[in-house]
């Protein structure tokens, strides 16, 4: 009995082409629109965090004004005692780095590019989570005598050297020649899009000396260690801070201590939301696949039914119909949910390389999406065969 | 003649409806039909012949009185056994052939044989067979759309008979075609009877088709209101 329903199920669905080619499209671009859209913002919230986790989640900033950006409000800069100030009298701050940006065009032979010169120090690469891929980091006396020496980032490599080794070589920032001693590995884009790896990095005193032509340092950059607590250790250096810089007790700090953690959490969030809204978008075609189905079924049971109304009067028990509607419906809808989701792995895999963000097959969506359309192919597929089945057969027949 | 017969009513009737909207479509009809008649059921609209041949088809259920196929209780049937009768006795011809659409002329005669659970190759046999019997030899691949309407209830009738039922209902046979066509297939409908003894019940309100069967019944309001055998044309 099994065997021949489904004949007659695959015979029902081979005649009536048309129909079973706009069910399998709805739920297609149902199962599509859903997989595709979460797999994408998964990916996106992945890239962030994995951005995040890359800039070292304990970190602490501080920079000058009560806003972050350029500018400061006229607020002073940082001196580098404050760097040492800060090294010995917090014990929580692993790593203390000065940074002093400066914007100047490197040039190698023939091939120039515009950049950013970081003057900092060692603990600058722990900190950031930078590793070396080649060379090595400066030495006390390159730090202490501002010696022209540089690391480069993957992009700066990129740009001017091609695909030869950049470390010993000499480049040219403004005026005087620089030796590359080190190149970073590759980071890729920061959390907020700008490219890290468009980078030159020298010891804090010769972007002093060379580039900047003052003593002030722009930026300080504290990681604290996993012993410490990172809201300790920030009261302790906004204490530090007001202290050194003579801030009264009823004045306002004229600098801010950033924590990277808030940075983090505001950045994920956001593209979490970002996830939940594509997903929002997609269910809505889910939706809008299943009232498809729904349309196509209901405007075709005048037809079944006469047609179950022939195959009762002919012979055929309730049970056979129902089967055979239950098995087009089933194979409907798995057809339409199989192809779904192989769309949706060949979009997802194509737009996240185009978005450059990270391809991540989630189980769970997938089992649910296909399940959720194939309920909806069974629900509006099955259940009016089942009112129509369960009529006299005279009146199935007669049905309009 | 003492031989049981093949279909033994006895004051049956149907209702339509409950309360004040019921209709009383058969009021106590008392028949017996042998195996191998050839009985045409007339009368006018709404006189009971068509809620008769739809309980004698178990396509329908009596509201009360009872009904001996085979002497078979068919009002004690459950509705699967009802479908089985219809399955293994009956076989149905409908004014508006009521064949499955997009479906060629060979599925659909083969559909009664894939319910009764016969293997492709005795199923493909069969069917051909009746089409042939029916003259649509060459037609087997043909979807209903693509036949005429004398064809599509020659299709019905091949349907009907492949898998040689004891009794063949044919309701308003001819009721969609053109007199030529008619004669045609009321010819085929009688050659089955004759040839093959199958017994035909068929309602009609032309008295030309009903001058082929030899035994007319006439209802009148939901009652019997003659019954008359046409003696054989030696």
């Amino acid at each position: 009995m099994l065997w021949n329903t489904l004949l007659l199920a695959l015979r029902a669905i081979r005649r009536n082409l048309m129909r079973s080619f706009l069910t399998i499209l709805g739920i297609v671009i149902g199962v599509a629109a859903v997989i595709t859209m979460v797999t994408l913002g998964n990916g996106a919230t992945k890239s962030v965090s994995d951005q995040i986790s890359s800039m070292g989640s304990n970190l602490l900033m501080l920079i000058p004004g009560q806003r972050f950006g350029p500018g400061g409000g006229g607020a002073p800069n940082f001196k580098f005692t404050d760097v040492e100030a800060i090294r010995n009298q917090i014990s929580g701050a692993e790593w203390v780095a000065p940074v002093v940006n400066k914007g100047a065009t490197a040039v190698y032979q023939a091939n120039n590019w515009a950049t950013v010169v970081t003057g900092t120090n060692n603990d600058y690469f722990p900190a950031g989570n930078w590793e070396l891929a080649a060379g090595r980091t400066f030495n006390e006396t390159e730090e202490r005598a501002g010696k022209a020496v540089c690391i480069i980032g993957e992009t700066v490599r990129e740009k001017l050297f091609g695909g030869q080794s950049p470390v010993g070589s000499e480049i040219r920032i403004k005026q005087f020649s620089c030796e590359v001693i080190g190149l970073l590995k590759g980071k890729g884009q920061s959390a907020m899009g700008s490219d890290q790896d468009d980078t030159v990095m020298m010891p804090l005193r010769t972007v002093q000396r060379r580039l900047s032509g003052s003593q002030d340092i722009n930026r300080l950059t504290v990681s604290v260690s996993n012993s410490a607590s990172i809201d300790g250790v920030k009261n302790q250096l906004t204490l530090l801070m007001r202290e050194r810089r003579n801030i009264g007790e009823s004045e306002d700090d004229d600098f801010r201590v950033m924590d990277t953690r808030q940075i983090a959490e505001t950045l994920t969030s956001t593209t979490k939301i970002l996830t939940m809204l594509l997903g929002a978008v997609a269910a809505v075609s889910l939706l809008v696949g299943g009232i498809g189905i729904m349309n196509i079924m209901l405007v075709s049971v005048t037809e079944r039914t006469r047609e179950i109304g022939i195959r009762l009067a002919i012979g055929a028990l309730e049970r056979e119909v129902l089967l055979q509607f239950l098995i087009e419906a089933v194979v409907l809808s798995s057809i339409g949910g199989l192809i779904g989701i192989v769309l949706a792995t060949g979009a997802s895999l194509f737009l996240a390389r185009l978005m450059s963000v990270p391809y991540l097959f989630d189980p769970g969506i997938n089992l649910l999406s296909f399940v959720f359309s194939a309920a909806i192919g069974v629900l509006f597929g099955f259940f009016p065969a089942r009112r129509a089945a369960g009529l006299n057969p005279i009146d199935a027949l007669r049905h309009e | 003649m003492t031989e049981t017969p093949l279909i033994r009513l006895s004051a049956l009737t149907k209702v339509y409806g409950s309360g004040q909207a019921a209709f009383q479509a058969l009021k106590g009809i008392d028949l017996t039909i042998q195996a191998g008649e050839f009985v045409a059921i007339m009368g006018p609209s709404g006189s009971g012949k068509s809620t008769t041949m739809n309980i004698l088809g178990c396509l329908d259920t009596p509201s009360s009185g009872s009904y001996e196929f085979m002497d078979i209780h068919v009002q004690k049937l459950s509705r699967n056994q009802r479908a089985l009768l219809r399955r293994h006795f009956l076989g149905f011809v409908f004014q508006g052939f009521n064949l499955l659409a997009r479906t060629t002329a060979l599925e659909n005669v083969e559909l009664p044989l894939i319910y009764r659970g016969e293997d492709a190759a005795t199923r493909h046999g069969a069917a051909r067979a009746a089409l042939e019997q029916v003259g649509l030899k060459g037609w087997e691949h043909h979807t209903p759309a693509e036949l005429s309407g004398g064809q599509q209830q020659r299709v019905a009738i091949a349907r009907a008979i492949v898998t040689h039922p004891a009794v063949l209902l044919a309701d308003e046979p001819t009721g969609n075609l053109d007199t030529k066509t008619s004669q045609e297939i009321m010819e085929l409908i009688t050659a089955f009877n004759r040839e093959k003894g199958i017994t035909v019940l068929m309602v009609t309100h032309e008295p030309d088709m009903a001058a082929y069967a030899r035994r007319i019944i006439r209802f009148v309001d939901g009652h019997l209101e003659s019954d008359s055998r046409k003696e054989e044309a030696a």
